[in-house]
């Protein structure tokens, strides 16, 4: 298992949340909308302009800047990279 | 009898539809008292009840931190409606959930409806409704808005929870250690009768949760040693808890919902769903851009183009009807024939850009694509300290300004908002083409193209830099855009009468509101152009031509003399007005010889200048009326009015100098 940013995964990989960090407000409003500890996320795809990125979590699509998922840390499964 | 009625839910969850439904169209709509969120109360009868609804806003949560989720919150606690319904996407229901546990917390008397229930299904999902409610505490009625299907169970469900009025319902758990602390706090405040008017628990929730209002009520109702008490219990949990109090009960209500489900539903496996097939191309990395570039020139079309010969149509309506008066050779038949006649003709033909726009927006929303626009163009937006829901209202700037400014609208953030009210009047409307048309015609034959292109890019630029300017200096607006967090909901067909009513519903709103604005400003116009009586209506000797000699020599350093500062003056009524008032300053008429006239007696350097300063400066009267009304502040309207000339002023000033020097 490793451990890393959510906005470091690719298109199609799938990650367990660990811990969301960062300003309260936007951790609050992470929290709300699902991105707890234990949930899984996967990343669908990114914007044709490389960002923001689309997640399928609780069986719903949400989409976030890169420099928001980057308080979202992930366990993705297999190598290290 | 009659009933207080909330309907509450997490955006694009088919509320208005219910809504609709529990109305059948006798609604009113209206903002929020101080606010521009927008307020929908209707009537509706069931087995001889009266129900007064109630629309809430669109919400994930109810925290203190955005004006929505506040309306909705103290709504509940203050009005204390005696029923509140629930909408929730039965499809989506993990995360609805969320909002469903906020609101049994706040001891509302809820009515779960799982709306979409038609697509839950499709989705695989099977949802055990008499478990659900055992495990809510709560009816559950299961609904599909769109086919009526569920309503009539859900007014009968709403008749008998009047009738038998539940406090809240089954408590959640927390877990010990939490519900440890929350105990603690609830102690304090059932201590303290001047909180009695507030739920304890829920206050306690949100105390421990550190929610600025809870706790600023209990200091102003119990004093700050309460006050104090409360934080020291908070501070202990932090440390106890292992974290902020507030992400931790986030995490627990997410674990209570995942132990009803587990119970509530089963979930069937279904490989791929419409959505997923349509964003596939829609969002797709290559066809997406160019798809959404399509979709908004159809809409730009549809807008503009379409309701342009209705525009034409109205206004030369008036005039005969203004021609009615006779000869205009009296002040009377003036006032109603180039005053009254032309002015409600100029007011009333902004509905058909409105209504159209409406309509659009109506369709883009309820379809689902809305948020796409925003996922795609985001970056763009960012970059430039807006947000991705920013760019369609902009890309209407290009058309007319005054729909563009509402349909700011589907920008759920207020300050993201008011900044981008501030910049759209520097897109280059189509009533500036034909000022830049005939100058850069006059002055730059051979470039002519050239030079009105430069002017779309000048508004531009300028636009972001005003916007990453004022993010950072004006108070406000400072601070980077709200974070994006953007639902992308399934695709839907929308219906068809629940985009004219929002569409007929949203202009005369228009029309009561800015309507009163632009007509009085149309009126005084009319006055400075006609009088004193006599003189030929806009010429040098009116008092709009006294304006611009009076202020002429505050435009010398421009190179503007006082024929070009007049015809300014009427650009605050009109931008396309500016042709009209040179052609009547220099005496002559037709496109051909006010080109002649300017070419003869303007400089290219101060054409220029001028354009410029015609792009910058204030677009017109009705898009201040629509600033005014759509921030509901003459303070926004004013520094509007004010940056743009002094901005028009610096550009023009900068022109004229760095022209001189080559």
């Amino acid at each position: 298992m490793v451990e890393k940013p959510l906005s470091q995964l690719n298109s199609g990989e799938k990650g367990r949340v660990v811990k969301v960090v960062g300003d309260p407000l936007l951790r609050r409003r992470l929290v709300a909308m699902g991105v707890v500890r234990g949930a899984e996320v996967i990343v669908v795809r990114r914007a044709p302009l490389g960002d923001p990125m689309e997640l399928l979590l609780k069986g719903y699509y949400l989409s976030l800047r890169r420099n928001e998922a980057e308080n979202v840390f992930v366990e993705v499964d297999g190598k290290q990279t | 009898m009659m009933v207080k009625v909330a309907l509450i839910g997490n955006p694009n969850v088919g509320k208005t539809v219910i809504f609709n439904n529990l109305t059948r169209g006798r609604e009113h709509v209206g903002n929020w008292p101080g606010t521009t969120v927008e307020k929908r109360v209707g009537r509706g009868k069931h087995k001889s009840v009266t129900m007064e609804i109630v629309d809430l806003p669109g919400l994930y949560e109810l925290t203190a931190s955005s004006i929505a989720e506040l309306i909705a919150r103290d709504y509940i606690v203050k009005e204390n409606p005696d029923v509140v319904v629930n909408v929730v996407d039965a499809s989506n229901i993990e995360r609805n959930l969320y909002l469903t546990l906020l609101l049994l917390e706040l001891e509302a008397n809820v009515i779960v409806a799982l709306n979409m229930w038609d697509v839950a299904e499709s989705r695989g999902y099977g949802i055990d409704v008499k478990t659900l409610s055992e495990l809510l505490g709560v009816p559950c009625i299961p609904t599909i808005a769109p086919k009526k299907v569920g309503i009539e169970e859900l007014k009968d469900e709403i008749v008998r929870a009047t009738q038998k009025r539940r406090v809240g319902g089954r408590p959640i758990s927390y877990g010990d250690d939490v519900e440890m602390f929350i105990g603690k706090i609830e102690t304090i405040i059932l201590r303290d009768a001047r909180l009695s008017k507030y739920p304890a628990r829920w206050l306690a929730i949100k105390a421990l949760e550190g929610d600025e209002r809870a706790l600023k009520t209990i200091e102003e109702l119990a004093g700050p040693e309460t006050l104090s008490e409360i934080l020291s219990i908070v501070a202990e949990s932090r440390s106890v808890l292992g974290g902020d109090p507030e992400v931790v009960l986030a995490e627990r209500r997410y674990n209570v919902i995942r132990v009803i489900l587990e119970r509530a539903v089963r979930k069937r496996e279904v490989k791929l769903i419409l959505t997923d097939v349509l964003d596939e191309v829609f969002l797709n990395k290559y066809l997406g851009i160019p798809i959404f570039l399509a979709i908004m020139w159809t809409v730009f079309y549809f807008v503009f183009e379409v309701s342009e010969p209705f525009m034409k149509l109205l206004n030369e309506g008036f005039i005969m009807l203004g021609k009615l008066a006779g000869e205009t050779k009296t002040p009377l038949a003036s006032l109603w024939a180039d005053g009254i006649c032309s002015g409600l003709g100029f007011v009333l033909q902004f509905i058909f850009p409105i209504i159209f726009l409406y309509i659009a927006l109506a369709i883009l929303e309820q379809s689902g694509y809305l948020p796409r626009a925003a996922f795609l163009m985001d970056r763009i937006m960012y970059n430039v300290g807006l947000g991705g829901r920013s760019f369609i209202p902009m890309l209407l700037g290009f058309g007319c300004n005054v729909p563009a400014i509402m349909a700011t609208r589907v920008i759920k953030d207020e300050r993201d908002r008011l900044a981008t009210i501030l910049v759209i009047p520097l897109m280059s409307c189509a009533a500036r083409l034909p000022v830049y048309v005939l100058i850069a015609g006059a002055l730059f034959p051979e470039y002519a193209g050239t030079v009105v292109f430069s002017m779309y890019m000048l508004g531009i630029i300028l636009a972001i830099l005003v916007s990453l300017l004022a993010r950072k200096l004006v108070p406000g607006l400072k601070g980077k855009p709200a974070p994006l967090l953007l639902e992308l909901p399934p695709y839907r067909v929308p219906t068809l009468t629940a985009v004219l009513s929002f569409a007929w519903r949203r202009a005369l709103v228009f029309l009561e509101r800015a309507g009163t604005v632009l007509f009085a400003g149309a009126l005084i116009l009319w006055f400075l152009a006609y009088f004193p009586w006599g003189v030929e209506p806009g010429s040098g000797d009116s008092y709009a031509g006294l304006i611009g000699n009076t202020l002429q020599p505050i435009f010398s350093p421009l190179g503007f003399d006082s024929k070009l500062v007049t015809a300014l003056v009427f650009g605050f009524w009109a931008k396309e007005v500016v042709i009209e008032a040179l052609g009547i300053l220099y005496g002559v008429e037709g496109e051909e010889e006010i080109r002649s006239v300017i070419a003869a007696s303007v400089s290219p350097l101060t054409g220029l200048a001028y354009m410029a300063f015609v792009l910058i400066y204030v677009p017109c009267i009705a898009t201040v009326a629509a600033v005014k009304k759509e921030t509901l502040s003459w303070r926004w309207a004013a520094f509007l009015v004010a940056y743009q000339l002094t901005l028009a002023y610096a550009v023009a000033l900068i022109i004229a100098r760095l022209g001189s020097l080559l």
